[in-house]
């Protein structure tokens, strides 16, 4: 036990990823981690799309199943696994069983190379954010996959418009990763990096996250790739080739089943993949806010109980909510679960206020923190914005953010310049 | 690979083979990791297997492939293919065979991390002119491909 | 492990020798055009391995730049021999690629 305990410790004090440190066992310990994490994300995110979208249309959302809905991901899980699975007859038999698990693959494998702290990584390869944007390159296939093995109309229209789209706004989000990475050679020796821990470390060392370098160039990058991303994973307002009202749900109309919910996770996925990317290329990764304007000991100190903080908030707001339910004896089931919730939440609260949790905490908080806000982000527009026809979607992918992106690098690469001749002459 | 290789020119439905096509590809990104050369292999499944291969399986969808699918796959002159493709196989092992020796018996230790700047360096400073002609090639590629699939010009 | 074949340049020209076989098979005996044109890239990416298996045994970048320059020429061609296809595939509904023949005497 005793050497457990050591083995484990010998690996919480090096400075490398496991990957790049050849740790097989790490490596798979975090890989099983980052899966784990990222199917409670996806079921987080199904309950919280569900009520944010419901809240702002004035309405509850799911709350029958458990209190509050809580439970509803869990149901519409056991639903999806128990359906019939049904193939269409004329259907190709080996792509459509096939079309999913591409897209599935290609949603998960980009989690590789995420940084979710300096060493919290499964593997810092050197070219971290080219893997990435390649690996969600390959989702295409798989949709164009689906939509063609499924053999009829809606679908094969829904996956070529699909993949049109993303296509045309991988253009714009290379553009887009590529003047970030200008922003990551401006340093000392003068090399950037392509790696993802490189990025955020540039941005430590430059003292500002690339969102506000060269105002208000990084502000404009930043806001073409989040306009590329959400076009990039299919959600509104450029959802056309999904929509119910539009194509009939699209490419995946004719799964049912298990598959479809494969597509459904492999969506979420891969916006969380891409809100990653975002956060890492713009928002500094897992640097707290300001973290050299206001640095020093005790702003470290201070900043480090934000996570407990943010806990015991949640579990404040769910007691609150548990005195709010209805008295009734029908309803203490639920009261007794959302007790138990709120008891749940206020115990991860109160252990990440110990002193050694909290400071190795922070680097992980703070990145799930700001792809939470990006998911928000993603909820907000889903309720606000009105779709996209398609030729609208290509005219503004290859009119307007390509020029703006090309427009952004080169003055990005002037500006860097400038800045490098006047201040380093 | 060479499990793709065979299926896509053997597979009698063009879906079948682009999808061959596409795991070698991507074998082919993994033998470049085991080469040392990530950038290669990076921009390998960008382009190749997330461009190239989508660019194919739209023509393919396009095209219409029912009718063919119902003829007859092979040419007429296969058997003059593959005694034509034997010779070849047959002049690439004499060639190996003889030249043997050139080759080192180990494999250099090399692990470098910062291909990516070295390949960098390279492309702007010695390999420029190539570079902005890849550059004239691929827009008189884009124009030429749009002028020759439109309908009407 | 000490017992393994070491993986020498040889194996990788080998196997880049088999790929370029199976791409030259392919464009010989099929008359599919778009499988044709599929083999052709197998041909070029049998290419891209000898040229990045030599950059790795003399060391200099030399053949992983040419490998990058060859897989954008391939995009390229890619693009525009499929164009020919559509454009041939309109005037004369066949993708077979015995039927090319307006030039036969």
């Amino acid at each position: 036990m005793g050497r457990i305990i050591l083995y484990i410790q010998s690996y919480l004090s090096s400075d490398q990823t496991p990957g790049a440190a050849g740790n097989m066992f790490w490596v798979l310990v975090y890989i099983m981690l980052v899966f784990g994490g990222l199917s409670v994300a996806v079921i987080a995110m199904n309950w919280l799309e569900r009520k944010i979208l419901a809240h702002m249309q004035v309405r509850l959302g799911p709350m029958r199943v458990g209190p509050h809905g809580l439970l509803q991901p869990i149901a519409d899980a056991l639903k999806l696994l128990l359906k019939e699975d049904i193939m269409p007859a004329e259907a190709d038999g080996v792509i459509f069983w096939v079309a999913p698990f591409v897209v599935v693959l290609a949603a998960f494998t980009v989690f590789v190379v995420v940084p979710f702290g300096p060493t919290h990584a499964i593997t810092d390869m050197n070219i971290g954010i080219l893997f990435m944007l390649g690996v969600s390159s390959l989702s295409v296939l798989g949709i164009v996959m689906a939509g063609w093995a499924s053999n009829s109309h809606y679908p094969l229209i829904g996956a070529l418009r699909s993949s049109a789209q993303m296509v045309s706004y991988e253009v714009a989000m290379g553009l887009a990763v590529v003047s970030v990475v200008l922003m990551t050679s401006l340093n000392a020796t003068g090399t950037g990096t392509l790696s993802m821990i490189g990025i955020v470390q540039a941005q430590q060392s430059q003292g500002v996250w690339f969102i506000f370098k060269f105002f208000p160039l990084g502000l404009i990058g930043f806001f073409i790739f989040a306009v590329a991303m959400v076009a990039e994973t299919n959600r509104a307002p450029f959802d056309l080739a999904e929509a119910e009202s539009e194509l009939t749900a699209g490419f995946h109309t004719e799964y049912s089943g298990f598959r479809w919910s494969l597509f459904f996770l492999a969506e979420y996925s891969a916006m969380i993949a891409v809100s990653s990317i975002a956060v890492t290329l713009w928002l500094g990764g897992w640097l707290r806010p300001f973290p050299n304007a206001l640095s020093g000991s005790t702003w470290d100190f201070m900043f480090s109980f934000f996570p407990a903080a943010a806990f015991l908030f949640l579990a404040a707001i769910t007691f609150f909510n548990v005195v709010r339910m209805p008295k009734h004896p029908l309803f203490r089931i639920q009261t007794i679960g959302l007790a138990g919730f709120g008891v749940v939440l206020g115990l991860i609260g109160l252990v990440l206020l110990v002193p050694a949790v909290r400071m190795r905490v922070q680097d992980i908080f703070w990145f799930s923190a700001k792809v939470a806000a990006f998911m928000y982000l993603y909820i907000w527009y889903r309720g606000t914005f009105p779709r996209y026809r398609f030729d609208q979607l290509m005219r503004m992918g290859w009119k307007v953010l390509l020029p703006m992106g090309l427009g952004v690098l080169i003055l990005t690469a002037g500006v860097a310049l400038l800045q490098q001749n006047l201040w380093h002459p | 690979m060479l499990i793709g290789g065979i299926l896509v020119i053997t597979r009698k439905n063009p879906v079948h083979s682009a999808l061959a096509l596409i795991v070698t590809l991507l074998a082919q990104a993994s033998i470049y990791l085991m080469l040392y050369a990530p950038f290669v292999a990076g921009v390998q499944i960008i382009l190749y297997a997330g461009g190239i291969m989508v660019l194919f399986l739209f023509v393919i969808m396009l095209v219409s492939i029912d009718r063919s699918m119902r003829e007859r796959q092979f040419n007429s002159q296969w058997v003059a293919g593959i005694i034509a493709a034997t010779a070849l196989g047959g002049l690439f092992i004499a060639v190996y065979t003889k030249g043997t020796s050139i080759f080192p018996e180990h494999a250099l230790p090399v692990v470098e991390n910062d291909n990516t700047q070295k390949i960098a360096t390279m492309l702007y400073g010695q390999y420029m002119f190539a570079f902005e002609i890849a550059s004239l090639l691929l827009l008189v590629a884009i124009i030429g491909a749009v002028v020759m699939a439109k309908k009407k010009i | 492990m000490e017992s393994m074949l070491h993986i020498t340049t040889l194996h990788y020209l080998v196997l880049g020798a088999a790929l370029f076989l199976l791409g030259v098979i392919g464009v010989l005996t099929r008359r599919n055009v778009v499988i044709v044109l599929m083999s052709i890239e197998l041909i070029l990416n049998a290419v891209n391995l000898n040229l990045v298996a030599f950059s790795r045994m003399w060391g200099g970048l030399h053949g992983q730049v040419f490998a990058i320059f060859i897989i954008t020429d391939a995009a390229a061609e890619a693009a525009v021999g499929l164009g020919i296809l559509i454009a041939f595939f309109r005037n004369k509904e066949t993708i077979n690629i015995d039927e090319v023949n307006l030039l036969k005497w």
